[in-house]
């Protein structure tokens, strides 16, 4: 037999043989293990999670025309710059002045779904439009022109030239059923807001967009890059991004992280004294054994080996569980925290893995190296 | 040249001279117990021969070598290549099998082999319990896995500590026995003991008293093996005398 097969059968008895004991001194590593593991994978996914969060907080970009006017196909050239997974919503709106009850008003066009997307902010009562011939009213017209859920409202629109072979301009004019009233507390409750294809119609013009509000998540720098790559690449579009969103998300993201990150030093701190604690008294418990080995002739570096390789293997071990229980612990944390679902970041195993035979390796060395000086001619005695 | 010879050998503890000025000589083959009540030196001497302590002043040679004058790694390399230990709590590890126990000394000496193991568990009738735990042994089987893994280096001397101090007569009988096969075999064997029946088994006994040497005794009728009479009383054969009978005696030399 190899002394290299001895060596493992050796160490792989202790931790199967004195499963008891070894439970113990596994629990606190798998404990250790999974609160780091744990807090990493929170570390790394509260961007994300954040990200999703800050969403709720409206756009943080905002397309404009360099020079007057842009389409509706240079927004759509814009977007396809940004990762697609990184899109949450793009609202085109497209404004104009419009009467209703022979009262200006200014109508917005837009993409309601995108709308939904980009503004989840807004309170609507009723139901946001879903089809063609819907309108939603601002809470402040509402009320200032007794409009109801359910109503029929009328809007006209003077366009700006005659139509072709008459004399006089003449009014469109389109109704639409009022689905719901938008309450926001802010300057939207003066609009009207239908679908972009219903306000081509009722001007009889399409193509051209006045704004664009775009939802996307990630951080100030990412966000910074794609507004440069779309104004650059984009000749008819100017993207900006709107600070106040962005700069808050970036103020909040690094404290948080900051905080999750010194959580995350003080356990691995904590889990050190706690495994050094539990080897400590692992090792001690075995000074007997130690000064028996040492009287039939091991040297204290073979004492030291076999140790080590023992509490490594049972780092190994609690890695291992510690990798699994950290992901269930993540995931618990998200779902009631950010109440959604974390990713399982595969890299973070081979390494809650190593961190774990390392603290463990390096907590054992400290009692090992004490227990090599035992003098065995006592500890065979019992004294 | 003897094996072992111990000259004018002092261990010294502040005011205590554990031993005081021991002299003594074992040749090769030979079965020597060093005897001696409690206090007397015996554990300091075994320590000294099994190379586990130094002494305070003196020469102890081993194989011609020196050993007080050697460092703390040398003497962990000496008392691996030369040294057999049987020690009186049998001191097996307690989640190795009997016979990865008796491998455990083949490891740090060489290379392990578990046929070899077993051939040894075999010569002390353990080859059936070769797979066990300690904790599933009884006592006398885990002295006898200890002598298993002392002879499995075939080292120049096996020093056994009160070998028989936590066994039976029955189990003693069959320890005894064992070292009557080893030293059969050519095996030199140093067995401290304050036991006169063990004692008395050996061809020579050194009795120490106070850290020094007081007696030397040889076995005329040495046979190695332990005899009883009918009433499974113990015969002694020599004129080793026990703890009381040596007090006794000096209580008596005291009053004339």
């Amino acid at each position: 037999m190899k002394k290299r097969q001895m060596y493992f059968r050796m160490i792989t008895a202790s931790l199967m043989r004195r499963r008891s004991r070894m439970l113990v001194a596994l629990l606190s590593i798998a404990i250790g293990a999974t609160v780091l593991s744990g807090l990493v994978t929170i570390y790394y996914d509260v961007p994300r999670q954040m990200g999703a969060q800050f969403r709720n907080y409206g756009a943080n970009m905002i397309f404009t025309a360099k020079d007057e006017k842009f389409t509706l196909a240079d927004v759509q050239q814009g977007v396809s710059l940004i990762d697609a997974d990184a899109v949450v919503g793009v609202a085109p709106y497209r404004y104009e002045n419009v009467r209703i009850h022979e009262s200006p008003v200014v109508v917005a066009g837009t993409d309601i779904n995108g709308a939904q997307k980009t503004s989840p902010y807004w309170h609507i009562e009723g139901e946001w439009p879903s089809a063609d011939g819907q309108i939603l009213v601002g809470a402040s017209l509402a009320e200032n022109f007794r409009l109801r859920i359910g109503e029929t409202l009328e809007v006209s629109y003077t366009p700006s030239e005659a139509q072709e072979g008459q004399e006089t301009i003449l009014d469109n004019i389109l109704e639409f059923e009022i689905t719901g009233i938008l309450d926001t507390g802010g300057s939207e409750e003066d609009y009207l807001y239908i679908s972009l294809a219903d306000l081509e119609a009722l001007t009889e013009e399409s193509g051209s967009i006045d704004i664009a509000e775009l939802s996307i998540s990630g951080g100030a720098d990412e966000l910074s890059a794609y507004a440069d790559t779309i104004s650059n690449s984009v000749s008819a579009v100017n993207a900006r991004l709107v600070k106040r969103v962005t700069a808050s998300e970036t103020t909040v993201l690094s404290k948080l992280q900051a905080l999750v990150l010194l959580v995350t030093v003080v356990v691995l701190a904590l889990t050190m004294i706690c495994v050094a604690t539990t080897m400590t008294a692992v090792v001690t418990e075995r000074r007997k054994e130690i000064g028996l080995r040492k009287a039939i002739g091991a040297s204290d570096s073979s004492i030291i080996k076999e140790f080590l390789g023992e509490s490594m293997l049972l780092g190994g071990l609690g890695g291992i569980l510690g990798s699994v229980l950290g992901f269930v612990f993540a995931q618990q944390v998200s779902i009631h925290v950010f109440s959604s679902t974390i990713s399982f970041m595969p890299a973070l195993v081979p390494i809650t893995i190593l961190v774990s035979i390392l603290v463990t390796g390096l907590s054992s060395l400290m009692p090992i190296r004490s227990a090599t000086e035992v003098d065995p001619a006592l500890v065979l005695k019992g004294e | 040249m003897s094996l072992l010879e111990l000259k004018n050998v002092y261990k010294i503890y502040g005011e205590l001279h554990a031993l005081d000025n021991v002299n003594m000589k074992v040749e090769k083959g030979e079965w020597v117990s060093i005897m001696g009540p409690s206090g007397s030196g015996k554990s300091t001497m075994m320590n000294i021969i099994g190379c586990m302590d130094k002494p305070s002043k003196g020469e102890v040679l081993l194989d011609g070598v020196d050993i007080s004058k050697e460092s703390a790694k040398n003497l962990t390399t000496i008392r691996r290549d030369k040294i057999g230990l049987i020690f009186q709590q049998f001191h097996l590890v307690n989640y190795l099998t009997a016979v990865e126990n008796v491998m455990l000394a083949q490891y740090y000496h060489s290379l392990p082999d578990e046929k070899e193991a077993l051939e040894a568990l075999e010569r002390v009738g353990l080859a059936d319990r070769a797979k066990h735990l300690p904790s599933q042994l009884s006592g006398g089987e885990q002295q006898r896995v200890c002598v298993a893994r002392a002879l499995i280096n075939y080292p120049e001397i096996i020093l056994a500590d009160e070998p028989t101090g936590n066994l039976d007569e029955a189990n003693e009988e069959i320890v005894v026995d064992l070292f009557h096969k080893l030293h059969d075999e050519g095996t030199t064997l140093i067995v401290v003991t304050h036991d006169p029946e063990v004692a008395e088994v050996a061809q020579r006994t050194v009795v120490l008293r106070n850290g020094r040497v007081v007696k030397e005794v040889i076995n005329q009728n040495f046979t190695g093996k332990i005899h009883f009479n009918e009433e499974g009383t113990h015969v002694t054969k020599t004129d080793l005398k026990s703890e009381e009978e040596i007090q006794a005696e000096e209580q008596a030399n005291e009053n004339k």
